[in-house]
């Protein structure tokens, strides 16, 4: 599977060459249950990758991984430098620096829109209140939702609050953000405005990693396809490659199951 | 073609007449249906039987606050409000020296302007922890006496509503910072925290109250050495505080189960620490959810402070009681539950409002 990586891979916009992310033999269990199998993924600054696969392929907890809400028991994950282990410092460490938007968004619904936004560089990144929410309410026009910046969660629509979710994570000026599903749980007709948001931080060089099915996302703006299946990652390509030539009868059988209904 | 379509909004009608009015709400209230009709005749008729007696015996036959036992005696058809005019005083303060019971009405005034205060939700700032120290250092002051001219009063002197008051409140306050680590504990993934809480929960929820209250009272000095003695009143307080925090944590417990793993995970997610995650987080949310099962437990253990009267400390209850001891009044007793149960009712009936209130409060705006 590593070498179609390294023969395929060309990425859209040059790359610096600097590694963010190496995970080497990655092993994850349930129970008795083999969720992930070897994973071995090395991500560039400013890299865009999509992931698929059929659901239970363990592509969410791949990259719930990376920031430690699952734990890994085999193999071993270094995040800008820093290893993943019990290391409760060194995990808090990573999560700083990594972005996540959730399914279910996630948001705390206590609290407005903006001190979502301004909950944790003020208690995180120890920054003063006011510098926060001026940096809050510029990434919430960013993701055209500043007007809402009073209201709370319950108040706004789907597509609203998971705009504020990445807006949320941004604010914290992560060096890589994961995207789990951002727009599953959404109606249709929220879809194109949560990708919207997300073109453009692709489009800013931000380093992410998306598990999606939104596969014209992926043709758009992806460096990198993943395809996992069963836990190992069946074949990785450009989007070019991995949608007109897919090399596996997996990722075959996949693609003919998302793109032809 | 064009039938299809109302090109002119339909004008609002009125709705029939049958439907809306007092007529109306009675027939869809009371006599829906016939066993209904029947329920509601048979509760009037209970009603009719039983308001007019009580009324006549609290009221209309009743003898005033200045009537004495004899005169009521003589004419037992009323209640005899003689008996409260004249035990007033012992009843709200117990065996507190005559002339300085102007120290336990006072602070009866100092505990219901703090508490009607911190309702408020402007003053749940840290600053407002100052007044409450300040206001119960001056409670300290009036009850125990010794300085700025006040002669000393013991605390066995001490009963009646001040007592109760004192007993539950500082009970509560102490404890429910105690319950929510002991459900954090509880909820813990470190084993030996998580062992002890629960140890100590079911240990606590498993005995009952009055056990804990003699355990405190007669078994505890056995323990102590020699010459060590801690105050009746404070192993009473002990007792207390160890209790509620038993029951709340659990109350607490199922708030903190109530709230979505996503709401942790996004938490983790943003770098927070644990703390900062309860703190934030998870508590403000899972207390909002518990103020049910809180208040509950609350206003019960407000009631249950009644039961110090076993271990010889004269509470509101135990005050009245020990009234009705006095072979002058003796028998007097509706008059005398009647009028504590009221006060009783005032205190739990306002916690039980206020709660209802910020519970409606909390939720505004961020339903999920």
């Amino acid at each position: 599977m590593s070498q179609a990586m390294s023969q395929g891979t060309k990425p859209k916009h040059t790359l610096s060459g600097e590694e963010i992310i190496r995970c080497t033999g990655v092993n994850k269990w349930y129970g008795e249950f083999h969720v992930l199998k070897n994973v071995n993924l090395n991500v560039q600054k400013g890299e865009r990758i999509v992931v698929c696969g059929p659901s239970g392929s363990g592509k969410s907890t791949m990259i719930r991984c990376l920031n430690r809400l699952e734990e890994h028991q085999k193999g071993t994950i270094v995040i800008d430098g820093i290893e993943l282990t019990n290391n409760l410092k060194n995990i808090e460490l990573v999560r700083r620096e990594v972005g996540m938007v959730f399914q279910h968004f996630n948001l705390f619904p206590h609290l407005t829109v903006l001190e979502n936004c301004t909950l944790a560089p003020i208690w995180v990144r120890k920054m003063p209140k006011a510098e926060a929410e001026e940096r809050a309410m510029s990434y919430l026009k960013r993701v055209r939702i500043a007007e809402q910046a009073r209201k709370y969660p319950g108040q706004l629509s789907g597509g609203q609050q998971q705009r504020v979710a990445i807006a949320r994570s941004l604010c914290m000026s992560p060096k890589v953000m994961l995207f789990d599903e951002p727009t599953s749980a959404l109606d249709p007709e929220m879809v194109k405005e949560v990708l919207d948001v997300m073109i453009g931080l692709a489009e800013d060089g931000m380093t992410m990693l998306c598990v999606t099915h939104e596969m014209g996302f992926a043709k758009s703006v992806a460096d990198r396809v993943i395809f996992m299946d069963r836990g190992e990652i069946v074949e990785q390509d450009t989007p070019d490659a991995f949608f007109s030539n897919p090399k596996s009868d997996r990722t075959r059988l996949f693609l003919s199951q998302i793109l032809n209904h | 073609m064009t039938d299809n379509v109302q090109s002119v909004g339909l004008p609002d009608e009125r709705p029939p007449a049958n439907t809306v009015g007092p007529i109306a709400w009675l027939r869809s209230n009371l006599f829906n249906s016939w066993y209904n009709a029947i329920l509601t005749i048979l509760v009037l008729a209970l009603l009719v039987s039983a308001i007019p007696p009580f009324v006549g015996w609290l009221l209309v036959n009743a003898h005033g606050f200045d009537s004495n036992s004899t005169v009521c005696r003589q004419d037992a058809g009323g209640a005899c409000w003689g008996f409260i005019g004249e035990k007033l005083r012992f009843i709200m303060f117990g065996m507190f020296p005559w002339d300085e019971q102007w120290r336990p009405l006072l602070t009866i005034g100092i505990f219901i302007a703090l508490l009607v205060a911190s309702c408020d939700r402007r003053f749940w700032k840290p600053w407002f922890g100052l007044v409450w120290a300040a206001g119960l250092t001056l409670v300290a002051i009036l009850m125990w006496g010794g300085v700025f001219g006040l002669t000393y009063v013991e605390n066995t002197l001490w009963g009646g509503l001040p007592l109760t008051i004192i007993l539950s409140v500082i009970g509560l306050a102490v404890a429910f910072p105690v319950s929510i680590l002991l459900a954090l504990g509880r909820r813990s993934d470190m084993p030996a925290v998580k062992v002890l809480c629960v140890t100590y929960i079911e240990l606590i929820r498993g005995v009952p109250l009055i056990s804990l209250l003699f355990m405190a009272s007669v078994m505890l000095p056995l323990f102590l050495p020699n010459g060590v003695s801690v105050d009746k009143l404070l192993r009473a307080q002990i007792a207390f505080i160890m209790f509620a925090a038993a029951y709340m944590a659990e109350a607490i417990r199922g708030g903190l189960q109530a709230i979505p793993k996503g709401q942790y995970e996004a938490a983790d997610g943003l770098g927070l620490s644990y703390w900062q995650k309860m703190r934030k987080i998870i508590l403000p949310q899972a207390l909002a959810i518990a103020i049910p099962p809180l208040v509950n437990t609350f206003i019960s253990f407000f009631k249950d402070t009644s039961l110090v009267i076993i271990i010889g400390l004269y509470d509101l209850l135990g005050t009245a009681k020990a009234a009705l001891s006095d072979p002058s009044w003796r028998g007097f007793y509706r008059e005398a539950y009647l009028f504590i149960g009221v006060i009783y009712w005032i205190f739990c009936f306002s916690m039980s409002k206020y709660s209802q209130k910020l519970e409606r409060d909390l939720n505004r705006g961020h339903r999920r």
